[in-house]
């Protein structure tokens, strides 16, 4: 059977839920191979294995985190080189973005970005998008070349597929370019100790409406009983109520929750292209013309600083 | 030699519209306004900034590009009017199509033919949305790329700036020549003025065909594409939900209609 590269997205070894959802939908377009770099592979090992990874090639050097993007994509080459894959299926994060796309300009192949679904078909992959703010869906092939292809996170749930995961080393020579952006010094974020604003399964995210950073632990206080992660609106964020990180929306993060609980978002288009995917949708706004009606499936119209509360103290009651 | 600064940007139909795929299953053009992307606003607005700084003797000289039908001189003028020197406009029939790879192969070969030590995009477009180009154009120029910053500068030849990353936030350093994008978090673009607006009628915008790039029809457009739309549809509505008044008891009808899907 053809073999399927998959990029994997991982902090120090533990690998992140998008990658198991790779690997879910690797396995309908052949055996998936995993490509990792960084530290602690054979923890990873495990995991990726028990995800349907027949093989691992891993990597590590300084290289990695000392430069910007370019030593990682020499590394997913040379392991492209090696396996001669059917497709090369990277995370759509950020920085997986950008290492799928210079491997595409190296490899002479079609990239498609942010695809929410996969399947096979005789001429290769096709890969399902949500375009034009979630407006429209669309089905597009890589026609050149080995389909390069970055699937956004909560496009399927992560199923298990034991397979032996054989760790291999992979072995990276780093161009020339590699070392062209030094990265100079890393934060990493703190962790809030709520679930990853993409991979959630519930989201709540405050608005303009929520009037003020000193209001923001309202939502939190939602969030937490709910077991959920905190959004914000643009507005918000701008404001400074809120970590710009937590945005939703078209310049912040897409999150595809099974339900997402907007307070205080009017539910402009660019707000809408983050969260219109989301399986069940639930707005409080006090304007009952609000546009983010148009996608609920269950509105309150009324203030949140009065709804809120009441839901929070509901949800813990029920919760126990 | 004065810093040479190019800025690409893209010419998109207005996301407020009702944006749709033409027969072809390429982007509509024509049914809905088009404009500068908003999101290329911002890295005029930072080249404005780092030519601004540049040292005062050498100055320096600011093109903003483009690669679109006709129309995207609207793009290129909103550009000159925030304060760009001069503009480069791509343009041939044979362009209608073209994908990313496409694109960024034509990009490339435009911002050596116009020379530069510093190319700034946007983020990502506001049609395509694919965050893409910034990195390609790093790969086929040979050149570092210093991509999705929220702050930049640009001292002795060299680009620092900040990056926040999914999982840190990265200060990155690289030597010129290079390519930077910046995000929407780099600051408010300015609004042209009405001096801006006059003086920008009079700015010079070259166009360019392929032939003037030496780049093959047959490397561009629909047919020359790496990747093939099969199919647009348009997402169907999602089915009208119940939107209740607050009583007073608003919060509990919300707790009793999470609990019924299975959320509490
Ligand atoms: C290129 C570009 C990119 C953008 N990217 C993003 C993005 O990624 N994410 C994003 O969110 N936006 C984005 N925007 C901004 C977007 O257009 C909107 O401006 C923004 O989403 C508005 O945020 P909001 O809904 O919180 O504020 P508003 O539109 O001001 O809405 C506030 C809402 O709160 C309600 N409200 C007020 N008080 C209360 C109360 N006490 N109780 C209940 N309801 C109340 C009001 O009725 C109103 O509907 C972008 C814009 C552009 C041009
Ligand atoms: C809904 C939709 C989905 C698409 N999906 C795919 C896909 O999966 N694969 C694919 O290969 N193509 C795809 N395309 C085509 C692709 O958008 C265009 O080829 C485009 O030129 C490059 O992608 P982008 O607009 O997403 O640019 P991005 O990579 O998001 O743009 C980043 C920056 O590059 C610069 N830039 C981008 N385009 C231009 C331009 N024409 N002129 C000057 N500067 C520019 C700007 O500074 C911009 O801010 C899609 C188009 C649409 C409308």
């Amino acid at each position: 059977m053809a073999e399927v590269l998959v990029y994997v997205d991982h902090v120090d070894g533990a690998v992140r839920k998008p990658t198991l959802e790779l690997l879910t939908l690797a396995r309908k377009l052949g055996d998936p191979v995993a490509v990792h770099l960084g530290p602690n592979a054979e923890e990873a090992a495990k995991t990726l294995g028990e995800y349907g990874a027949t093989r691992v090639l891993a990597a590590d050097a300084a290289e990695f985190a000392d430069y910007l993007v370019v030593p990682k994509v020499d590394a997913l080459q040379a392991a492209y080189d090696a396996v001669s894959p059917a497709a090369v299926l990277v995370p759509s994060s950020a920085e997986g973005k950008e290492i799928a796309a210079r491997l595409a300009v190296r490899i002479g192949s079609g990239i498609i970005t942010d695809a929410v679904d996969l399947d096979a078909s005789d001429e290769g992959p096709v890969a399902t998008q949500s375009v034009f703010a979630a407006a429209f869906t669309t089905k597009s092939r890589v026609s050149k070349g080995t389909p390069v292809i970055t699937v956004k996170p909560n496009s399927t749930s992560p199923e298990t597929a034991s397979a032996a995961g054989a760790l291999e080393e992979l072995s990276v020579g780093f161009g020339e370019a590699a070392t062209g952006t030094k990265v100079t010094s890393r934060t990493p974020r703190e962790s809030t100790g709520r679930p990853e604003l993409t991979e959630a399964a519930i989201v709540v995210s405050g608005g303009r409406g929520v009037n003020g950073a000193d209001n923001f632990p309202l939502i939190e206080g939602l969030a937490d009983a709910l077991g959920a992660a905190v959004g914000a609106s643009r507005a918000a964020v701008d404001a400074g109520w809120y970590p710009h990180s937590h945005q939703v929306g078209q310049t912040g993060k897409t999150v595809s929750p099974q339900l997402y609980v907007a307070t205080g978002i009017s539910g402009a288009i660019q707000h809408r292209a983050g969260m219109q995917t989301s399986k069940t949708i639930v707005a409080i706004n006090k304007d009952s013309e609000a546009p983010i009606f148009d996608l609920v499936d269950y509105g309150i119209v009324g203030d949140l600083f009065e709804v809120v509360p009441q839901l929070t103290e509901e949800v813990k009651t029920r919760k126990g | 030699m004065s810093l040479r600064i190019v800025v690409c940007v893209k010419y998109v139909p207005d996301a407020t519209g009702d944006r749709h795929f033409a027969e072809d299953l390429t982007t509509d053009r024509e049914s809905v306004d088009g404009l500068l992307s908003e999101l290329d606003e911002y890295a005029v607005e930072q080249a404005l900034q780092i030519a601004d700084e540049a040292d005062s003797e050498d100055g320096a000289e600011i093109t903003v590009l483009t690669v679109g039908p006709e129309d995207a001189k609207d793009a290129l003028r909103k550009a000159l009017s925030m304060g760009a020197d001069k503009a480069v406009h791509v343009e041939d029939d044979d362009l209608h199509g073209t994908d990313a790879l496409g694109t960024s192969h034509v990009l490339a070969k435009a911002i050596e033919k116009t020379g530069y030590d510093l190319v700034v995009c946007g983020m990502a477009s506001t049609d395509g949305t694919m965050g893409v180009l910034p990195a390609m154009l790093a790969e086929r120029l040979g050149v570092p790329q210093a991509t999705l910053l929220s702050e930049v500068s640009v001292e002795n030849g060299t680009v620092t700036g900040r990056r926040d990353g999914d999982a840190a936030t990265e200060q990155l350093s690289a030597q010129l020549p290079a390519v930077v994008s910046v995000t929407d978090q780099s600051g408010e673009a300015r609004y042209p003025s009405f001096k801006g607006i006059m003086a920008a009628k009079k700015k010079p915008v070259e166009s360019l065909d392929l032939d003037d790039l030496d780049i093959d029809a047959d490397e561009v457009g629909l047919d020359g594409a790496w990747t093939k739309v099969e199919d647009a549809a348009e997402r169907p509505p999602r089915s009208a939900g119940t939107v209740v008044k607050d009583e007073g008891d608003g919060g509990k009808q919300l707790a009793e209609y999470l609990a019924g899907q299975k959320f509490i």
